[in-house]
């Protein structure tokens, strides 16, 4: 009854649940901590186990339709719409299962890493319903079917991001990078929502897929596209535009650190929809693939080049998470840019795009694990600067081991997770352009090497006076870097299914753009 | 010619806010700016449901069947409240950064760089 | 050994299953030779100190070699990109903006244009 009930409104209550969460949070802090923990916890399984649900849907029977209003939730052409969709519709594939499943779970796992306060109790509350808000914010991006709505999750993503970067005042400094980031996204998602009109003034619609079914490519489409395509890439952080990322990376608390980087990764997975889904080959795909390509090769290189020099730890891993966003750009870029090809296609572009999306959720987990494991050594000693930090090894050797399995993944060794998303955007995109493939092991290596002096700087050397009374972190923390961990080693060692299952099935919902818009308009 | 003016209108509140952003160095300025550009969102959105002789979107009693569109309406109602969340947010980051900078100029707010 | 599978990426493949063995048999190697070390040493307060000519060793903090004593060669080879690109990084939301929106009218003009 209870399951039946679970599967047939899914899309629902993967934003119902986090959303009931967050403004039950401050209700239940008033009772006490252990049950807002408590609370917290429930909620963010509640919303991991229905993704997990839905996308178990998904990838048995096909994409999922939820129309909210109507009948029946699977109708979304009702009779009384007159053949076209009028309501909010949830358009469920592959792509958008994919992301919400690993958006919730690293959510969990932010709770989780959350729960120790230490010093700072006051507040508690907000923080956590902010966190369940900036859920449903990237839950809701990644699963709707409607660009008016996408619009409105975008800004709660931004908002409920923003105020949680400043949520540690830390004189001032954190609120600056809140500002900066609350004030870059609400421009990008203002001109977002100016695109939104331009298109619903063309094609009387708000559904992507009627939209995509419409599309003329006239031009204000074109513009319509440039403005989507840039303050997406925007929120992604694309160099160079990225100059928001490693302030906003670097002062909000950690764990919510590695949560915006998913916040981050469904501004791309928007960015990847408009190419794809909305546009598809009418646009001029190798224009805009190359346009994607370039912007993918400027945030490795430059994302790498900048965080070898850095000394605030967390603001070297921001320049890293710049970096590691080229990948995902440049594999599914490529992709794009031989759309129209169906040879060079099936050769090498869908491997690039599997690659590309493999990559993702590499990404979420062991950058995630490596901003988790700062967030731990910032909790213990106070401080993020390098030139500080040493011989932590000694009293810290749990976070040191899951910092370098994080670190060795990242920079694409294997048997580690980034290994094999990596090797699969190496060889196809040396099919595509040999000199971009070389690009992209050259910032694997430099990427070791600043994580090299990462670790370097804070775990080796003898032990310090300054740190004997550092012990160990709470064992939540450890929990949440330690599941994190066994993720990034299991999904390097049996990369294969993890492709056949996931993520080949993401890339065709992807590629397809035909079959997204039959789902709604059932091939009309 | 009259009847695009609104969408010039739109276009021009937007350029004209942009442009307050990228000049001014004050923050509230700036937040000004961002609500300029705001507003000719929301003007365009309004505008493309606009039709010439158009009543309100209300069935009962409707004096025509010529109605404007309210979808638009919808939206821009949503995009003024959303609006108004991010202003207020903004403005009081601003406040604190005043109170802990002693400055509201966005070139003393850069202790994050590099 | 269904379970764990090669990774084909089109052009090449990946096998965990060699890489994992290839660990074990250098731990096992690693471990044959740590067995062979002397068992009984030192312990005491006397133990772990560095001797330095009878002299006192300057405590772990200045020993260290801290993160910005790393890597300064790689940097200073390539001061010619470094001088362009760190200070674009200004810190100054103003410059956040006008690179944001240089780039929006450079894709408008591509989207336009070609």
């Amino acid at each position: 009854m209870i399951w039946e009930l679970l599967g047939a409104h899914a899309p629902a209550l993967l934003l119902a649940i986090p959303m009931l969460g967050a403004f039950a949070t401050p209700l239940l802090g008033r009772i006490g901590r252990t049950p807002r923990n408590l609370w917290i916890l429930v909620i963010t399984a509640l919303t991991f186990v229905t993704s997990v649900v839905l996308a178990a849907e998904v990838y048995t029977t096909g994409p999922v339709i939820y129309t909210f209003g109507a009948m029946d939730p699977a109708l979304a052409l009702a009779g009384d719409s007159g053949g076209i969709p009028v309501r909010i519709i949830f358009n469920v594939d592959a792509m958008s299962a994919f992301m919400a499943v690993f958006a919730s779970f690293v959510g969990m796992i932010a709770a989780v890493f959350s729960l120790p306060s230490g010093k700072m109790e006051s507040g508690r509350d907000g923080y956590f319903a902010l966190l369940l808000l900036l859920l449903v914010g990237i839950l809701g991006m990644v699963c709707t079917g409607d660009l008016f709505n996408f619009f409105v999750f975008l800004e709660i993503n931004s908002l409920a991001g923003a105020a949680l970067v400043a949520y540690r005042i830390d004189k001032g400094v954190a609120v600056e990078a809140g500002m900066k980031y609350a004030f870059l996204s609400t421009l990008a998602g203002l001109l977002v929502l100016f695109a939104v009109g331009l298109l619903y003034g063309q094609y009387d619609s708000l559904n992507i897929a009627v939209i995509a079914g419409r599309m003329q490519f006239g031009f204000l489409d074109k513009v319509a596209l440039a403005l989507l395509l840039t303050g997406l890439a925007m929120k992604a952080g694309a160099v160079p535009m990225h100059f928001w990322t490693p302030d906003t990376y670097s002062m909000a608390p950690s764990a919510i650190t590695a949560f915006l980087v998913v916040a981050s990764q469904a501004s791309l997975y928007g960015v990847f929809r408009v190419a794809f889904s909305l546009y598809g080959l009418t646009l001029n795909y190798v224009t805009v693939g190359w346009f994607i390509i370039i912007l993918g090769v400027l945030s490795m290189f430059v994302g790498v080049s900048m965080a070898i020099p850095q000394k605030d730890v967390k603001r070297l891993m921001a320049y890293h998470a710049v970096s590691q966003t080229g990948y995902m750009l440049l594999g599914v870029g490529v992709g794009l840019a031989v759309l129209g090809d169906p040879a060079m296609m099936e050769s090498f572009g869908l491997t690039a795009m599997e690659g590309g999306i493999f990559h993702i959720v590499n990404h979420a987990m062991y950058k995630g694990l490596l901003f988790l494991t700062a967030g731990a050594i910032f909790y213990q000693t106070g401080t993020r600067n390098l030139n500080k930090l040493g011989g932590l090894g000694h009293s810290m050797k749990w976070t040191m081991l899951f910092f370098v399995i994080g670190a060795l993944a990242i920079a694409g060794i294997p048997p580690f997770n980034g290994f094999a998303s990596k090797l699969m955007i190496y060889e196809s995109v040396f099919a595509f352009n040999p000199a971009l493939s070389i690009i992209a092991m050259v910032v694997s290596i430099l990427t070791l090497a600043s994580f090299v002096k990462v670790f370097h700087a804070i775990f080796m050397g003898p032990k310090q006076e300054r740190y004997a009374e550092v012990k160990e972190v709470p064992a939540p923390m450890l929990a949440a870097m330690a599941i994190l961990a066994l993720l990034t080693v299991l999904m390097g060692i049996f990369p294969q299914q993890i492709v056949d299952i996931v993520i080949s099935p993401a890339a065709g919902a992807l590629v397809d753009q035909g079959s997204y818009i039959a789902s709604v308009m059932g091939g009309l | 010619m009259f009847a695009d003016l609104p969408f010039i209108a739109a276009a021009i509140l937007i350029i004209i806010g942009i442009a307050t952003i990228v000049t001014q160095h004050h923050l509230i300025k700036m937040v000004m700016g961002l609500a300029v550009v705001e507003a000719g969102v929301n003007l365009l959105l309004v505008a493309t449901g606009y039709r010439e002789g158009g009543v309100a979107p209300i069935f009962t009693n409707a004096p025509s069947t010529e109605m404007v569109m309210p979808t638009v309406q919808a939206m821009t109602l949503t995009n003024i409240v959303i609006g108004i969340a991010t202003t207020a947010l903004l403005l009081s980051f601003v406040m604190i950064i005043y109170r802990k900078y002693g400055s509201a100029d966005v070139r003393d707010m850069r202790r994050l760089k590099g | 050994m269904a379970l764990i599978e090669t990774l084909y990426t089109g052009f090449g493949a990946w096998n965990p299953i060699i890489w994992l063995v290839s660990l074990v048999v250098a731990l096992v190697i690693a471990w044959l030779i740590r067995s062979r070390g002397e068992s009984a040493r030192p312990t005491g307060a006397e133990a772990g100190k560095p001797y330095l000519s009878g002299n006192d060793a300057p405590s772990p903090e200045e020993t260290h070699v801290g993160a910005s004593n790393l890597y300064w060669g790689f940097t200073d080879a390539l001061k010619g990109y470094y001088g362009r690109v760190v200070p674009l990084h200004t810190g100054i939301l103003t410059d956040y903006v006008l690179w944001f929106i240089g780039v929006l009218a450079l894709v408008i003009v591509m989207a336009g244009v070609l």
